[in-house]
């Protein structure tokens, strides 16, 4: 743990301190690598017991499409670690409705369970983060 | 919540998530490429000029000058330099950079 | 106020680390704090020594590395991101450190402001 945390004893440098993280996730996968690394970030993050939310916006919802089948690029297939979350306790996965719905998907088409959300309700939940990491 | 974005909404749509996704009272500033998005009939300009009134608008002034659009500014565009967007930053709760 | 600083581009490519490198100076002559200063995607490539800019243009990475030592600011690089792009202790620049990644959350945590700078 603390290799992955940096070395930082997490339980007395952030005791008690929980605060509102929000990951906006907005980039396509495989395309750029910000999707994985973010994805990394999001991971580590659940060691410190932070309240912890991801937003999936504009290309950002491609992430979270199923049947990604990535041998033939021969770059590895990151998408099922979403579904993992769930056992980090990061279950807080909220999608634009907009974002979906301009790229002609549904919850259907998406490898998780999610939350989807009308601009009110995504602008909201933004607002009221205490630190907004986006991808 | 202060919103950054930093592409031309000729190369982006994320100035038009930006704007759809700012809460009345919330801050939007322009930097780097996102400065073409305060120029007089560029194509957010609409977008721009509908937003103010709810949401303050800013241009990073070091950003506008380099690129030769000062003279070009909508009206209702405030200009900021970096401690300007340093102030920014901290009279509002959290920041959302747009990349 | 405290500020947590994220840069994900490299030097010279993008704006972003320069727009950061003037937030932070900005900041401090305001008499701000800047908690951390993290970098990761392809910002670790602002942490190598082995750059060699042009005489007459910035040279961005001994920049960082001055403010630093002149402010005492803790200059972090993910190291997930940068064993995968060849940024290792050997070639790392004054003043910068090789950490994990909770160094970002950390600095969300503990800083006032986080603020990311990218592309």
């Amino acid at each position: 743990m603390t290799e992955s945390t940096g070395g930082i004893e997490v339980e007395e440098e952030t005791a008690g301190r929980v605060k509102k993280f929000m990951f906006v996730n907005r980039k396509a996968p495989y395309g750029t690598i910000y999707a994985l690394e973010g994805l990394e970030v999001v991971l580590i993050s659940a060691a410190f017991d932070q309240d912890v939310s991801l937003a999936f916006v504009d290309d950002g919802v491609y992430e979270l499409v199923k049947g990604q089948a990535t041998k033939g690029i021969d770059v590895k297939n990151f998408s099922p670690t979403y579904r993992a979350l769930e056992g980090y306790d990061i279950e807080k996965l909220y999608v634009d409705a907009e974002s979906l719905k301009a790229r002609g998907l549904t919850e259907e088409n998406l490898i998780v369970p999610v939350e989807v959300l009308s601009n009110e309700e995504m602008a909201d939940l933004m607002a009221g983060q205490d630190v907004v990491i986006s991808f | 919540m202060l919103h950054i974005v930093n592409k031309s909404p000729y190369q982006t749509r994320n100035l038009e998530s930006c704007l759809r996704l700012a809460k009345a009272g919330s801050a939007i500033l322009l930097i780097e490429d996102g400065v073409y998005a305060a120029t007089r009939d560029n194509i957010a300009a609409a977008g721009i000029k509908a937003a103010i009134g709810s949401v303050s608008v800013y241009a990073l002034s070091p950003d506008v000058e380099a690129r030769g659009v000062n003279n070009l500014l909508l009206d209702g565009v405030k200009l900021v330099d970096y401690g300007g967007f340093v102030d920014l930053v901290a009279e509002h709760a959290n920041t959302q950079s747009w990349l | 106020m405290k500020f947590g600083i994220m840069i994900n581009e490299g030097p010279y490519t993008h704006q972003s680390t320069d727009t950061a490198y003037q937030f932070v100076k900005a900041a401090l002559a305001k008499g701000h704090q800047i908690h951390r200063v993290f970098f990761y995607h392809d910002g670790v490539n602002n942490a190598t020594r082995l750059t060699e800019p042009p005489q007459d243009d910035r040279n961005i990475v001994n920049r960082w590395s001055k403010l630093a030592e002149e402010n005492g600011i803790d200059l972090v690089v993910c190291v997930a991101a940068a064993l995968r792009r060849g940024i290792l202790e050997e070639n790392l620049a004054k003043g910068f450190r090789i950490s994990g990644l909770g160094q970002l959350v950390e600095s969300g945590i503990q800083a006032d402001r986080l603020v990311v700078f990218g592309d």
